[in-house]
């Protein structure tokens, strides 16, 4: 499991109901279930590891954020998880929504576009930057809708989400040390990772 | 003919329950016989047993040779020591369906008539539905002193069975698979049928359905329904790997140049072998009975039009297997049973298995499907505290 997982992980509460909205392989869902006793489910466009994951035992759909949510009733799960891909989805405002209206928590990561190496290269080259994070050209990449850190804030504000707890991930998974201040984070940060609820969700 | 005869004197294995079933048309069928086989052992506990639901022509010889043709069981790739329904640790069961011809009450079974002569059944037989074919197997399932099956698998109509099973009685199933399978006939696949049935209608020898008394059968009416239907059985490009354009002398006729069917495609030999074989095993009746069962099929219609709602507070795991080339049963046929799963928040897997062979593919070596069967139950015996 990759260490924002566990990051992750740790956000979630045990022997609660958890969807993973682009799960992958299935790990996060296995730990969860292994170590938390959580009911966890997945969903997962690619379905080379929608297959792999069912193979493992693990429920797993395939299926996609923009498509597959609207289905499920609300309040369905305590936590909904959309790990690196809100900034590929096709209406990320619609997806968090959903988000949270079928859970009562929603926690994201995504890559962050606000960090210094981007915006140095945007500034000197005059060019889409390139980073290990964004590492596709403007051509081919699924990610269509890059936001920053202050971005995503500035639309849980207007959401009415509520931030329990933010923090900046470095590209390995680990917890980046900018804890105080949004700004930096912004800056140094080259995940993001959130766990928001609804304004009527008590906070845990 | 013999085969007729052959085939009545089988014997199955079967239990007869003596007070029936009422069936959906309303008929009171008694007494009802079920006939069955099962595979591995059953724990102390009972809680180790999977029932293998068959499709339209298949039968309760999953995992061993048809007693008929000889031939291995329908399923015997998938289930046996150590496959991917593993009998050293599962028992499975499987019944010949209602209105079958292997062993279960169905047309070909006698009952007497009001003027008191004893006959098979024939088109007098009640129009039955998939629901009563999962009813009689309730009536095995208790027989057997299983409280709840660890999982019912099943493809194609087998699939209908293993919806209508979740339905009827939820607490009764832990795991569910449908596979290759949709919640309602479409009206594609009732057409495809009704081309079946007109076949066996055509053919002289089908004396109304009563021919028994001429002591014949309309094997060929019932050999072309089973060509026409075996072609929606696979996919165009299994159909170009398997036998291209490729002819071959019709023997007999190979010497007179210019005749018109002097030479045959091999696809055409293929089909007719297809439809010769199936009339040994199968009666026409009984096709047209479970023909017309899956035809009435409509999870939604059969709750008020909403297909999420005999699912609702469903504990059972479900997990979903279609394939991307079967165009009989279509994926997106299998979606919408998900999405009835979602709306009620059930524990649900859906997996599209990328293959070329068609509807047949449930039947056929596809290594994902093997990994995703075996998977699946692996995680639902875990699940269900089965070590």
């Amino acid at each position: 499991m990759r260490l924002d997982q566990r990051l992750i992980a740790g956000m979630i509460r045990p022997r609660t109901r958890v969807l993973d909205v682009g799960c992958g392989d299935g790990a996060l869902l296995d730990y969860l279930f292994r170590n938390s006793g959580c009911d966890a489910r997945g969903i997962e466009i690619d379905m080379k590891e929608v297959t792999h994951a069912v193979a493992h035992g693990l429920p797993v759909m395939h299926g996609d954020a923009d498509h597959d949510l609207v289905h499920y009733p609300d309040n369905a799960f305590d936590y909904v998880v959309l790990q690196r891909t809100l900034q590929a989805v096709e209406r990320p405002r619609a997806v968090l929504r959903q988000m949270l209206r079928i859970g009562r928590y929603a926690i994201v990561s995504f890559p962050n576009f606000g960090h210094w190496r981007l915006r140095v290269q945007m500034l000197l080259r005059g060019r889409m930057p390139m980073t290990t994070v964004w590492n596709t050209p403007w051509y081919d990449t699924p990610n269509i809708h890059p936001c920053t850190i202050l971005d995503f804030l500035t639309l849980c504000r207007d959401e009415g989400y509520v931030v329990q707890q933010w923090m900046a991930v470095d590209e390995d998974g680990e917890r980046a040390p900018w804890r105080r201040s949004i700004r930096l984070a912004n800056l140094f940060g080259e995940q993001a990772l959130f766990l928001l609820r609804r304004k009527d969700t008590p906070r845990t | 003919m013999d085969q007729t005869v052959s085939v009545n004197n089988l014997s199955h294995q079967h239990v007869t329950f003596p007070d029936g079933l009422h069936l959906d048309c309303g008929f009171h069928l008694a007494p009802v016989d079920v006939a069955y086989r099962t595979y591995g052992t059953l724990s102390a506990r009972r809680d180790n047993a999977i029932l293998v639901c068959h499709a339209l022509t298949g039968d309760q010889y999953v995992a061993d040779p048809h007693p008929l043709t000889g031939k291995p069981g329908w399923w015997s790739r998938m289930v046996g020591p150590g496959l991917p329904i593993d009998t050293d640790r599962f028992f499975v069961i499987c019944a010949n369906v209602l209105g079958g011809c292997m062993g279960s009450t169905g047309p070909r079974s006698l009952h007497r008539r009001e003027d008191g002569v004893e006959e098979p059944w024939g088109t007098a037989f009640p129009a039955i539905t998939i629901r009563d074919m999962v009813r009689a197997q309730k009536l095995l399932i208790d027989h057997l002193g299983i409280r709840r099956l660890l999982a019912v698998v099943g493809g194609s109509m087998g699939g209908m069975q293993v919806l209508e099973w979740t339905a009827t009685y939820p607490d009764c199933v832990f795991a569910a698979m449908p596979i290759a399978t949709s919640p309602f006939h479409s009206a594609q696949n009732i057409a495809f049928n009704e081309v079946s049935r007109q076949a066996i209608f055509a053919d002289p020898q089908w004396h109304g359905g009563r021919y028994w008394e001429c002591n014949e059968v309309p094997a060929r009416g019932l050999a072309v329904a089973r060509m026409m239907a075996h072609i929606t059985y696979m996919s165009e490009a299994a159909l170009t790997r398997k036998f291209g354009r490729r002819v071959r002398q019709e023997p007999g006729r190979g010497g007179v140049p210019g005749a018109l069917f002097g030479e045959m495609f091999e696809v055409e030999s293929y089909l007719r072998h297809q439809g010769s074989s199936f009339v040994r095993r199968f009666d026409a009746n009984s096709y047209l009975t479970i023909t017309r069962a899956m035809d009435y099929f409509d999870l939604g219609a059969e709750h008020d039009g909403d297909m999420s709602r005999p699912f609702a507070g469903t504990r059972t795991r479900f997990c979903i297997i279609s394939f991307s080339s079967d165009w009989l049963f279509p994926t997106s046929q299998a979606r919408l049973v998900a999405r009835a799963l979602n709306r009620v928040a059930a524990n649900v897997s859906f997996v599209e298995i990328d293959s070329d062979k068609g509807h047949d593919a449930f039947l056929l070596d596809e290594p994902d499907f093997d990994r995703t069967i075996r998977g699946f139950l692996a995680g639902a015996a875990e699940h269900a505290g089965i070590a």
